[in-house]
């Protein structure tokens, strides 16, 4: 009944909506392809992906979203012979927005849990500044089946507040399609002035346990410097920890400018620590099963727009063992209109 | 069924609030530059572009780095899509649509 009641009601406003100022959006399937090896503690896993998003913008204020997720990681077997693995499909979000005023957002489907902002707008590997996960990743961000609420807006001039409420009714273990119940929330401030952004999320599962998980995020893109840092810091019943990275574009650089204003110099270091459910759990939710630090080091390399080479140097330190992890790859991101689209904009 | 009665209040009261600012919505977007004279709208083309391109390298930059441009139909699809993903606000994607397609 509600749901029949909020539709209702959406209809009738989009009734009265109008964005005349807009170009007419075209559908778009876009997306990103990426090829890695990972080598770690002298492991090698090739790990290569392809996740299409699929973007069909309905009227002036809907649109329809979707992002699946297509991976295949292999290795070698310890006994020897030739690489092998899993290949993995997977709905990241297939959702329904709708637009209703400068103030709210409404989405209904599977949508990615914005707790932090790894999961929602880093996650993409074209985008990521380190291909490998954040330790705290699967922390709070099992993927969602229900209703959102969220919307951006400013306020007093100065700074954009933005917010995401958000209930999951649903709790499937398929593993394609796995999600849980929960409800949780999102608040961020971000000053465009000196380009920072603080939030925190917080989400209470309704289902096994029944805890609560809080975060807390950061970034700043000092306008000087072409310099980008970034942190997220969670806690929850299945552990704890932080991580903090950062990227700075060797546009600067005096000599060898061509090559370098292509090049980021990307590091992260962070910690995490085992919750209360226990490592083995830890392990099962593929978060590490020991208190864990690491650090990482690496390269980012620009080849041309939506293409990048990586290549990585990591350090982790674990009660469990020490390790390095090695990491080299291609990520290219695609966008790919599926109708009629106007003449290219005139160059700059 | 206890506990989802705040959720069912809350969604109802998210209801009434795209309801009451419909008019805001509407007013906004129907803003339309009514001068004739082209010194004028060349101004306000300029004004729009250096704002836009202010407003993408704030917004924008907070995740990737900057895209190339693409066809004006679908940078409205990306900005779209960015209104919802990252909660780029209304006049945001307004000003990086025009920059981002002149």
């Amino acid at each position: 009944m509600l749901f029949v009641a909020a539709a209702l009601s959406l209809l009738a406003v989009c009734a009265f909506a109008q964005t005349p100022d807009l170009a007419k959006p075209v559908p778009i399937l876009t997306g990103n392809v990426g090829t890695f090896s990972f080598v770690t503690a002298g492991q090698n896993l090739i790990d290569t992906q392809v996740n299409p998003v699929l973007l069909v913008p309905l009227g002036d204020r809907w649109m329809i979203e979707s992002r699946a997720e297509f991976e295949g990681q292999f290795q070698r077997p310890l006994t020897g012979g030739p690489y092998q693995g899993p290949v993995t499909k997977h709905v990241d979000y297939a959702q329904l927005d709708y637009i209703a005023n400068p103030y709210l957002t409404l989405t209904v489907g599977r949508f990615l849990t914005p707790f932090g902002i790894f999961n929602e707008r880093l996650y993409p590997v074209w985008i990521r500044f380190l291909q490998p996960d954040p330790l705290i990743l699967p922390i709070s961000t099992v993927d969602s089946d229900g209703l959102m609420f969220r919307g951006g807006f400013p306020v007093g001039g100065r700074v954009n507040l933005n917010y995401a409420a958000y209930v999951s009714v649903a709790s499937t273990g398929i593993d394609s399609v796995d999600s849980e119940r929960h409800v949780g929330g999102r608040m961020g401030l971000f000053f465009p002035g000196p380009r920072l952004e603080v939030g925190g999320s917080w989400q209470r599962t309704l289902q096994d346990e029944r805890k609560n998980a809080f975060g807390f995020h950061a970034s700043w893109q000092p306008s000087k410097l072409p310099l980008s840092l970034r942190s997220e810091f969670a806690r929850s019943y299945e552990g704890s920890g932080y991580w903090a990275e950062g990227a700075y574009r060797l546009s600067q650089v005096s000599f060898w400018h061509k090559a370098m204003r292509r090049a980021d110099l990307v590091g992260r270091w962070q910690q995490f620590f085992v919750g209360e459910v226990g490592s083995d759990a830890d392990a099962q939710l593929n978060l590490p099963a020991a208190n864990t630090r690491q650090a990482d080091f690496g390269v980012n390399y620009f080849l041309r727009d939506g293409l990048k080479g990586i290549v990585s140097y990591g350090r982790g330190f674990s009660s469990a063992g020490n390790y390095n992890q090695w990491s080299f790859g291609f990520a290219y991101r695609f966008l790919i209109p599926l109708g009629r689209v106007a003449g290219p904009p005139e160059a700059q | 069924m206890r506990t989802h009665r705040p959720f069912i209040a809350a969604l109802l009261l998210a209801c009434l609030l795209a309801f009451v600012s419909v008019d805001f919505a509407g007013s906004t977007a129907a803003k339309k530059d009514a001068s004739a004279d082209p010194a004028v709208r060349a101004n306000h083309a300029d004004t729009m572009r250096i704002e836009g391109e202010k407003r993408f390298h704030a917004n924008c930059g907070r995740c990737h780095a900057a895209p190339e441009k693409f066809p004006p139909r679908m940078m409205a699809t990306v900005l779209r899509h960015m209104r919802v993903r990252a909660t780029v606000t209304a006049d945001d994607q307004k000003f990086i649509l025009f920059y981002m397609t002149q």
